[in-house]
């Protein structure tokens, strides 16, 4: 077992996003795109770097053109991306849609998509959830067996940059089993394809989820995605890889919210005095502190017990994402109160980090969610 | 075979051979601790040679240089004798503050002298040391200590009083701080002693507590002549020392967040409390309690394994003690109530066999002390706001 430190090619991938991240991507860019109203709610010149820097082909393999730095690698981007509220379709493409056609796909699949995804020519987005909270066995859309091919029906929500996206990945009840999760399979959807409606929706962050309705969609056989009606224990899979980024940002986001309240409170003055020399403050600033060391150490551990295919890993992963939403949420919400009534102007930042916090939290599920699952896989 | 694997085969037969079988099983009652010193008594005769056999290898503490009957071991050595004894769960042969606090102190600061006289009596259990720190009006603000010691030549003659000095009453020698310049700014004036406590002036007290009988006491101190040559580094310079012997002590209870080897999980405690149903306790509001805490416990028990990896890796940010020690003590006094919340009824029984014999309600009273002892949670708050975060 990996100890719980960066290797030195981590290292340099930290610092190279890290840099990279406050120079091309900084917070007042996610600002503009939002007060532009931007069509497509991220930088295409910023994604086009991002592809040359080789990030969008960090959890892909060599032979399908990525770097395959893993899961601890890619967590050190994300961090970052955290830090400075860089919006980009990292996630969408880069996580979501690489694990699910890695795990999934055929080879045919595999070189079809992975290679374009690392040159950055094609989006992906994955269309899995239907209700408003997280519950990605819930699947109510239908795929039905015709003239060798299938007809897709249903309504998808929180489709993250679906509405830019070249390429879909859609789960669908295919059967019926004693479990929810039993009968659901994956399918590859043209955007385009007749039947398909997408709608954008902007979300609170400014960025973007999209709504897709399936109204009849007809795919052939070769859009099957896996083992039909067992995909879920992918699709299982997929969501461990895609929390434990989720995680890694909101790690980011809480540091950088926590560490730009600590200066504020060092250089505002009250009473005459700066209102960091206040107890009652400073204690809050220490218990925030400790919480997030203890985040740092869950979040690099899920992404190690990842790429060593840990037995673990999926509580591991749960653990994560569920204390870095619950310490993102303290800090951001902190943040605010500490900074008292400019942390309530939109002219400062603060509020932009609760903003990505609170969306990136009910991505793929929540604080609640996580303890729950995490205690199911506990055995209680 | 590298010498690494060598030491592990050699060291594997060496407790295979000399380790008793009573010796293999975790700790089941206080008084399975091995404490040493002068009046203690052995509860049985393979505790005493167990540790006789430990002591003779250095091995009570491994990792002291052999000159003064240490073992010796480097870092690796050290962790592979911790791994072998782990394999056949052998129990420590040594509970000592001896060990664990004065000895790394004299060996880090004191003199060749008191290195020869105290560290071999340290390495065989044969004295056992308490810790003289606070008094009745030095808690938190521990350098505001008021026991005098006033300068004859070539001794001091101390007077004053010490509070929760652990086993005072069993303990041999104590290592004391005492005031020894009245006049300078408070944290300068402090100097570390080590006496006999059967040093005329000496007498202690037991301290009863909430959670019933305990190990504390007070310590009177009336004229207690004190050598100069049992100064431990220079005069007037104590607090150095104090403040690397609590960093130690906050690492000690700190680690009380977690669960140690052979303890019962609080989620198999919560599964025989409760019960399952559907594969989930069957109190759905306790199951998310116990969850929370799982949660912040399982990830406390990383941060002190990064903590570790990245002080070997030698980038480690350090100062983590206060962080740890706060959040350790804190998440113990949330077990506890948990327990005792599972139990209902029992968890409140004092005496009789639900409770087994009040050690559960006696836990989570003792428990409170947690956040209290070693500096408390507020005050370790205020080390990681000053010293981490530069608020001040």
């Amino acid at each position: 077992m990996a100890a719980l430190v960066l290797n030195d090619e981590q290292q340099m991938l930290k610092d190279a996003a890290k840099r990279f991240m406050s120079e091309s991507a900084p917070v007042s860019q996610l600002r503009a795109l939002r007060d532009n109203r931007d069509e497509t709610g991220f930088s295409r010149e910023l994604w086009n770097s991002m592809v040359e820097m080789g990030f969008a082909g960090t959890l892909i393999p060599e032979a399908f053109g990525g770097s395959e730095f893993g899961n601890v690698g890619m967590g050190q981007i994300f961090e970052q991306a955290g830090r400075n509220l860089s919006a980009s379709p990292l996630f969408s493409s880069g996580v979501l849609g690489v694990s699910t056609i890695l795990l999934a796909g055929t080879d045919e699949q595999k070189q079809q998509v992975l290679p374009s995804i690392a040159d950055g020519s094609l989006l992906v987005a994955l269309a899995l959830d239907e209700k408003p909270r997280h519950a990605p066995a819930h699947v109510h859309t239908t795929a039905q067996s015709r003239d060798g091919g299938f007809v897709l029906n249903g309504r998808k929500t929180f489709v993250v940059d679906g509405h830019v996206a070249n390429l879909l990945i859609v789960s669908a009840r295919t059967g019926v089993g004693d479990k929810d999760a039993d009968g659901i399979s994956l399918f590859l959807v043209e955007p385009d394809a007749v039947g398909v409606k997408i709608e954008r929706t902007i979300m609170a962050d400014s960025r973007n989820a999209a709504i897709v309705h399936l109204d009849h969609v007809k795919v052939s056989e070769a859009a099957l995605l896996g083992q039909f009606d067992q995909d879920f224990d992918v699709l299982e899979k997929v969501l461990d890889i895609a929390n434990a980024q989720l995680a890694a940002e909101l790690l980011g986001i809480a540091q950088e919210a926590f560490e730009r309240t600590v200066a504020y409170m060092q250089e505002r003055k009250q009473f005459g005095v700066v209102i960091g020399s206040f107890q009652g403050l400073q204690h809050r600033a220490a218990h925030m502190f400790s919480e997030i060391e203890l985040v740092k150490s869950v979040v690099l551990k899920a992404l190690v017990a990842l790429d060593e295919g840990d037995q673990e890993a999926s509580a591991l992963v749960s653990l994560s994402k569920a204390k870095a939403c619950e310490v993102a949420e303290l800090v951001t919400n902190e943040a605010i109160q500490m900074h008292g009534g400019m942390g309530m102007t939109d002219e400062f930042d603060v509020g932009l980090f609760i903003k990505r916090a609170r969306v990136v939290q009910q991505l793929l599920g929540d604080y609640r969610f996580h303890a729950d699952r995490f205690a199911r896989l506990r055995g209680y | 075979m590298t010498d690494l694997e060598a030491f592990r085969q050699e060291t594997r037969t060496w407790l295979e051979e000399n380790c008793p079988q009573s010796m293999r099983t975790p700790f089941a009652a206080d008084d399975d601790q091995c404490w040493g010193g002068r009046g203690f008594k052995f509860k049985s005769e393979d505790q005493r040679v167990w540790l006789e056999r430990m002591a003779e290898k250095g091995w009570t503490a491994p990792d002291w240089p052999r000159e003064y009957g240490g073992g010796g071991l480097d870092r690796q050595e050290h962790k592979i004798l911790r791994e072998e004894m782990a394999r056949i769960s052998a129990r420590p042969p040594l509970s000592s503050f001896g060990v664990w606090m004065i000895g790394p102190a004299i060996l880090k600061f004191g003199s060749e002298e008191l290195k020869r006289q105290h560290l071999p009596l340290i390495v065989r259990g044969e004295i056992r040391w308490c810790q003289g720190y606070s008094e009745p009006g030095a808690g938190s603000d521990l350098a505001g200590l008021q026991t005098r010691a006033e300068d004859h030549g070539d001794h001091f003659i101390v007077n004053g009083q010490k509070i929760w000095t652990s086993y005072a009453d069993k303990a041999d020698w104590m290592f004391c701080l005492v005031r020894t310049d009245p006049d300078a700014k408070k944290q300068l004036g402090i100097t570390l002693v080590l006496f006999d406590m059967a040093t005329p002036g000496v007498s202690t007290r037991p301290i009863r507590l909430i959670s019933g009988s305990s190990p504390f006491c007070e310590s009177f101190l009336d004229d207690v002549r004190v050598e100069k040559n049992q100064v431990v580094g220079e005069i007037n310079q104590g607090w150095t020392i104090a403040k690397y012997l609590l960093t130690h002590e906050r690492e000690m209870i700190g680690g009380m967040g977690r669960t140690a080897a052979g303890q019962k999980t609080l989620a198999q405690f919560a599964v025989e409390s409760i019960g399952l149903e559907n594969g989930k306790l069957a109190d759905g509001f306790l199951r998310s309690e116990i969850s929370r805490w799982d949660l912040d416990a399982r990830a406390f028990e990383l941060t002190a394994e990064r903590v570790l990896d990245e002080a070997k890796a030698g980038h480690g940010v350090g100062n983590t003690s206060a962080m740890l020690k706060y959040y350790g003590t804190e998440l113990n006094k949330r077990r506890q109530e948990l327990m005792i919340a599972m139990r209902g009824s029992d968890g409140v029984v004092w005496e009789g066999a639900a409770s087994k014999e009040g050690m559960l309600p006696r836990m989570w009273l003792r428990s409170k002390g947690n956040s209290i002892e070693g500096g408390t949670s507020e005050v370790q708050l205020n080390v990681i706001a000053r010293n981490i975060l530069g608020l001040q």
